[in-house]
């Protein structure tokens, strides 16, 4: 069955002091209504997702009592995909016509704590102990031995980051919309070698909704309704490197980004060559430069000269991260993937204003990326 | 000697005398997984058999934690210094995660050969030395 959109909204991300995530849910849930028309009395089938709150379907009370399935799941930072697809395929099983996915979160400043006790992430108290459970020393990590194999340079590190600050700067609901020089951010503190400060994304507050429905009935209410050509989510093989992780294999294999993309592009039946907008994970700008490849966009190296030239700029062959991304706008972890397919429909749809992509694009991607080795990725068309 | 005390007794084989740390390796595909867990991440085989894993390997990359990491960092976040972390590829066919000793952002390089050894990380309540383990650049 196809699955269609008709409305998003966000609390744009930030900082909100005196406001809870429930109330930021409300807010974006509202947008997302008003966007597509409808009324909180016209959902019939509800998903939300958060890590700060337990149970973000609370916010339910303040949308109305109106006794629909309200189901909540967390996924790391690949929440807002499965939000859209654990909507979409409840559609498709025939549980009601039109729903809403709701991503929610309020982090504390600084790096991700991973909690207590590490036991509720699967792993040995020692390994936070020793100071070894730290997303940023993965990112690292990985980009360290990217770079490595593959020749990408710190300037590309910078051009990267000085991308987002100036999308950044172009989006009236982005954190961050100060351009950052290049030199400023090259010369940044050093967090994890060889990422610095202004490579990395800040976790922040905010929210983000969807409301989809059936696309047979997608006409009734909008009149021009964005396709969910394709939504995969995908959980890691053994052998690829992934973060918070004690060991891994020498044996090798493909990344989960890698195989929700493939698998994506074959169920849209289109090419990443097609993919006109993307919005990729870019935790920091190692991640973004990675899953560039990842996602099929070009090979692995290749984003060397791809970067360098501009391409994933605004007005380039494959922009990306149009609203700045995570680095411009923070990461709430359950609404991040549900603003990336907010910021490709705007694009979709010729909403953009000053990071409008040029040329009237017609398909775009979303791609999450998290612990424990997870990745949604979507296909969106008009 | 001062008694050592392991921060995991789990993640250990043996003697703390000899150093060497505690995996699992599959009795059905033979891939080896650290630390020690009795299903396999590889083939869905339960029942994977202990096994000491090698003590050289080397670097496949690194990175240097420049800020004192967050609860629960049982290390002296008050006087912190930047530390290096790296993945050590052991001639068992996985790469290890460790605290590294003996190097800085100058010294490391991808490839150089590594060793195990133990690092006097924290004391415990009894005033014992609290160690986990850690791999340091061979001397030449």
């Amino acid at each position: 069955m196809k699955i269609s959109i008709l409305g998003t909204g966000l609390q744009p991300f930030g900082r909100h002091d005196g406001v809870t995530p429930i109330e930021m849910g409300v807010v974006a849930a509202h947008a997302a209504l008003d966007d597509a028309g409808l009324g909180w009395n016209d959902i019939q089938l509800a998903f939300a997702g958060s890590l700060e709150v337990l149970q973000p379907d609370t916010m339910i009370q303040h949308m109305g009592l109106t006794g629909i399935p309200f189901t909540t799941l967390y996924n790391g930072c690949a929440t807002g995909g499965n939000l859209l697809l654990s909507a979409a395929n409840a559609i498709t099983a025939g549980a009601g016509d039109i729903a809403i996915a709701v991503g929610m979160d309020k982090h504390p400043r600084g790096a991700f704590s991973v909690g207590d006790t590490l036991e509720s992430i699967g792993l040995g108290q020692w390994y936070g102990e020793t100071g070894l459970a730290l997303n940023p020393q993965y990112f690292a990590m990985k980009t360290k031995r990217y770079m490595h194999d593959y020749g990408i340079s710190e300037t590309c590190l910078d051009l990267t980051a000085v991308k987002a600050f100036e999308n950044g700067s172009r989006t009236d609901h982005a954190w961050r919309r100060k351009a950052i020089p290049q030199d400023e951010i090259a010369r940044s503190a050093m967090v994890c070698d060889p990422l610095r400060k202004f490579h990395f994304c800040s976790p922040s507050e905010g929210a983000a909704a969807v409301v989809l429905c059936r696309s047979d009935v997608a006409r009734r209410y909008a009149t021009r309704p964005v396709e969910l050509r394709a939504d995969v989510f995908r959980t890691r093989r053994y052998g690829s490197f992934e973060t918070l992780s004690p060991s891994m294999p020498v044996k090798s294999a493909p990344s989960p980004s890698v195989q929700a993309s493939r698998a994506a592009f074959e169920m849209a039946g289109i090419g990443p060559d097609e993919i006109q907008v993307a919005q990729v994970q870019d935790t920091e700008v190692g991640h973004e430069i990675m899953h560039l490849a990842e996602c099929g966009f070009c090979k692995d190296g290749e984003q060397e000269g791809l970067i360098r030239d501009g391409e994933t700029k605004i007005d380039g062959r494959i922009p990306v991260n149009t609203d700045g991304g995570l680095l411009a706008n923070g990461e709430p972890i359950g609404a991040s993937g549900l603003r990336q397919v907010h910021e490709v429909r705007r694009q979709l749809l010729g909403r953009g204003g000053r990071n409008q992509v040029p040329g009237n694009p017609r398909t775009g991607l979303t791609h999450v990326y998290g612990f424990p080795g997870v990745s949604c990725v979507t296909v969106l068309s008009v | 000697m001062a008694k050592r005390t392991p921060i995991d007794a789990g993640l250990f084989a043996g003697s703390l005398d000899v150093p060497r740390l505690r995996g699992s390796r599959c009795r059905s595909c033979g891939e080896t997984t650290f630390p020690a867990q009795k299903g396999c991440p590889a083939c869905t085989a339960q029942g994977c058999e202990e096994v000491a894993l090698g003590t050289r390997g080397l670097l496949w990359t690194w990175t240097i934690q420049h800020f004192p990491p967050p609860h629960p960092y049982a290390g002296d976040a008050d006087n912190f210094e930047p530390f290096p972390v790296g993945y050590v590829e052991l001639p068992d066919g996985l790469r290890v995660e460790a605290r590294l000793l003996g190097c800085d952002a100058a010294s490391l390089e991808i490839g150089m050969e590594m060793e195990l050894v133990l690092e006097p990380f924290a004391r415990d309540e009894d005033g014992h030395e609290v160690v986990t383990f850690a791999f340091q650049p061979v001397s030449s």
